[in-house]
């Protein structure tokens, strides 16, 4: 009975996104403002069917029926329940309806959060978000039914949630991911409003600007958490692959990242104003390409779930539509625009501005390697892989040209920066980033060009960073004054960046410091890495809730003192017959060191994986920092009271700037 | 120049330079880094370069993992039902690696016909296999050493 209602709520919100896909836009097309008044009533109804939908998947989850397709394929009767909950999420069609799910609560966000918005405005934003629901939403009812069932022989049990699956990473990584994904169609929606509007403003930068900041936040954090997972439950120690599915999540938030700050231009300085525009269309298309690639089933990896080509078709197609569409609207609307302000050569816009180029070579670059392969395949040229060389070898520098370029921009000014002024105050800056980096290296032992320039590359950015928080504290009433008088979207600034060195910091010594050894163990074996000692004491077996494992007991020395002892597993899943491998992780600020347990050789010698890991936790840490300076950013008072200002349009603004010009 | 005009210029010129320097970085990492797939019968055909980099792949032979007591060394043969290949890897093998399952094996080819691998990935799950291999497989089976495993093997493939 239930399943069949959660369908009924499915079909009911696809015909509320259908009405607020035009009804609203019509209302402001032609100017009625009673067509405009259904906005809101029809978003908020499409979230409650969409939550009801949602909530009755998860009841038929945790309640163990299996008279729903989508349950006996990912859940089991013995499942602990978070796991049934998080279950929801672990495959094709309950992904997809977290997604909608996600997408209609953004609309409901943006309905809620945008009262002082004017009415053409936001019916036109929640249409275009209506639009992207009814894609989404015919999608799941058409290809992907969550509430299919298996009637008239229910199983008696269901196959499991994949065990790789079983895990804290999977219960928190999809969602955040998601979040961010998902966050961009706004960005997207007030552009392609902006565009259809033909008002491509200083205004309209500001209203985006929270929504990208936010749904960057959400990305990174997902991202993060996805790399975290992969280290200590998937990947033996590695924690970014180049995998392509990887690459999906990567590509729009590199440009999710340039359109962060071609949005600031736009907003402070009111040029980049088609630049930013476009820069919106392409993130919301990455973000659905992402989805596309992992949920067609063209990619080989743990996301691609049974495929189906009618899906990939689908997904296509409306990938297809929305580039289409969307760059169609840019061609005829984006040349309205005109730029008045004006900025010299050498300058904070210009500085922003190679910082996009530098994003988007970089999401250039991702894209190829991703996508090549597959396109040869598709057209029957042969079947190859790029590796991770490729990446690394093209996406180290522009990483480390975005680090130098971010600690001289840092201190550029908008309009006009002095070359002499900038070249003297980045003289100390410099020197002390070259001995921090040389000490670095020293401590690490070892020299490698591109560790140095890495290493350099975070501090220079960190103590660019700070050197500018210094500078700009300073105050006649103490410098605790001088920090409480900066602003929260400066401090998101600050921390945002702070967070890139701590990532760029951790990626560099990981990769060139970190220590990696298989080795062949009997009880009682020693082996090194880096400083420390681990001994194998020997192997247990236990029992978990739906599995059974063998554990290994290890010692960890070092310089002959005992730190800690780890007890890797590895685990048979009997329901679905599958054996995974849990490492176990004495983890740090500076280093982790990890173990884990391979297969068997022979009577009492096992296959041991041990890892020195230096800084590792440094990449998630910096990321989680850069999220946090994301929403502090948007905490920001003047999004708040501008917003307000918006109102009385034109002629207040222009009040507001002589008032502003009248107070020195 | 008017200014106006000299800013346009200095912007198209970064972008020209980001472009051309991002095009360089692509071709150069693009021509070192290519790993071409070649299934059992195209390496015993002896059709695959040798000390390459590349990609082979196919089901683990039943019964022929041999594994070193002494050390990390494991042999297997990877098979697609018309031809075998001997592979050689050293290290941890993945969690799914079993006899009777698809791989997909990295490394290079040396002069006496074993393939030694520095990578060996197996499939996620039971349901689950390489699409290479699944070609691989069906492209054999249709030729005249059919294997009753391999049309088996094939179909799984397709889902």
């Amino acid at each position: 009975m239930y399943p069949e209602l959660g369908q009924l709520a499915l079909i009911l919100s696809l015909l509320l996104a259908v009405l607020l896909s035009v009804v609203p836009l019509a209302g402001a097309l032609t100017g009625r403002d009673s067509l405009q008044a259904f906005a809101r009533p029809l978003t908020s109804g499409m979230f409650v069917f969409i939550a009801l939908a949602f909530a009755i998947l998860t009841h038929a989850f945790v309640t163990d029926d299996f008279s729903v397709a989508y349950v006996a394929n990912n859940s089991n009767s013995m499942l602990p329940w978070y796991y049934k909950v998080s279950a929801v999420w672990g495959g094709h069609e309950g992904s997809l309806l977290m997604w909608i799910l996600m997408l209609v609560g953004w609309t409901l966000a943006v309905a809620v959060f945008s009262r002082k918005l004017p009415s053409v405005m936001i019916s036109q934003v929640l249409s275009v978000l209506g639009m992207v629901s009814v894609g989404f939403l015919l999608f799941i009812i058409v290809t992907s039914n969550p509430f299919d069932r298996l009637l008239p022989n229910v199983p008696a049990d269901g196959q499991d949630l994949n065990p790789l699956l079983q895990d804290i990473g999977l219960i928190l990584h999809p969602p955040m991911l998601y979040m961010g994904y998902v966050g961009f169609s706004v960005a997207f929606a007030f552009a392609i409003a902006a565009l259809i509007n033909g008002r491509l403003d200083a205004a309209w930068a500001r209203w985006s600007r929270p929504w990208t900041t936010v749904a960057w936040s959400f990305l990174t954090l997902g991202i993060a958490l996805g790399s975290w997972w992969a280290y200590y439950e998937l990947g033996w120690g590695g924690w970014w692959f180049w995998d392509p599915v990887e690459n999906a999540s990567l590509l729009p938030w590199l440009s999710g990242t340039a359109l962060m700050h071609s949005l600031a231009v736009t907003e402070k300085r009111g040029v980049f104003k088609s630049w930013t525009v476009l820069l919106a269309i392409v993130t919301f298309s990455l973000s659905l390409l992402g989805t596309f690639l992992v949920r067609s089933g063209v990619l080989t990896s743990v996301h691609a779930f049974a495929s189906d080509p009618e899906r990939g078709s689908f997904l296509l197609a409306l990938l297809g539509l929305t580039i289409l569409a969307s760059l169609t609207l840019y061609a005829f609307r984006a040349p309205v625009v005109h730029v008045r302000a004006r900025y010299s050569s050498l300058s904070r816009e210009i500085f922003l501005l190679l910082n996009n180029v530098l994003l988007v070579s970089a999401t250039l670059l991702v894209a190829i390697g991703t996508l090549y392969p597959l396109v040869l395949d598709y057209l029957d040229l042969g079947k190859l892989s790029i590796g991770e060389p490729f990446f690394n070898t093209t996406f180290s520098p522009l990483a480390v040209a975005t680090g130098l370029l971010l600690g001289a921009g840092v201190f550029s000014r908008w309009k006009k920066t002095d070359g002499g002024w900038l070249a003297r105050k980045l003289l100390w800056p410099l020197a002390v980033s070259i001995l921090v980096s040389a000490a670095v290296m020293i401590s690490y032992g070892g020299f490698a060009v591109w560790a140095f320039l890495g290493v350099f590359a975070a501090v220079w950015v960190a103590v660019a960073t700070f050197w500018d928080l210094w500078d700009k504290s300073a105050s006649r009433h103490g410098r605790w004054h001088g920090l409480q008088r900066q602003s929260r979207s400066y401090w998101g600034m600050v921390l945002g960046h702070l967070g890139l060195a701590m990532v760029m910091a951790g990626a560099t010594v990981v990769s060139n410091y970190g220590i990696e050894r298989d080795v062949r163990m009997q009880p009682g074996d020693r082996a090194t890495v880096g400083d420390y000692e681990i001994v194998f004491v020997g192997i247990g077996e236990r029992r978990g809730p739906n599995f059974t494992a063998q554990y290994g007991s290890f010692d960890v020395y070092l310089d002959g003192n005992l730190v800690t002892d780890l007890h890797p597993e590895k685990r048979q899943y009997p329901v679905g017959m599958s054996v995974m491998t849990e490492a176990d992780i004495d983890a740090g600020l500076f280093r982790d060191v990890f173990v884990a347990i391979g297969e068997r050789i022979s009577d009492d010698a096992w296959a041991i994986r041990v890892q020195y890991k230096p800084l590792v936790r440094w990449l998630w840490l910096g990321a989680l920092i850069m999220a946090i300076g994301g929403f502090l950013a948007i905490a920001d008072k003047r999004y708040r009271i501008r917003v307000r200002d918006e109102q009385s349009a034109k002629p207040a603004s222009a009040a507001g700037g002589k008032a502003v010009e009248a107070t020195p | 120049m008017h200014p106006i005009r000299k800013k346009r210029l200095t912007i198209v010129l970064f972008l020209v330079v980001g472009i051309a320097i991002a095009v360089g970085l692509i071709t150069y990492a693009l021509r070192q880094n290519i790993n071409l797939f070649y299934d059992p019968t195209e390496i015993a055909a002896g059709n695959a370069p040798v000390d390459t980099r590349i990609r082979a792949g196919g089901m683990v032979e039943a019964g022929s993992v041999v594994r070193d007591t002494e050390s990390l060394i494991v042999n297997f043969r990877v098979t697609d039902f018309a031809a075998s290949v001997p592979v050689q890897y050293e290290g941890i093998l993945p969690d799914l690696f079993a006899e009777g399952q698809g791989v997909v094996a990295m490394g290079r080819l040396n002069e006496q016909g074993l393939f030694v691998a520095d990578q060996v990935l197996a499939k996620h799950d039971e349901n689950y296999m390489p699409p290479e291999v699944a070609e691989a497989l069906e492209r054999s089976s249709k030729g005249q050493h059919k294997a009753v495993n391999a049309e088996k093997a094939a179909e799984s493939a397709t889902y």
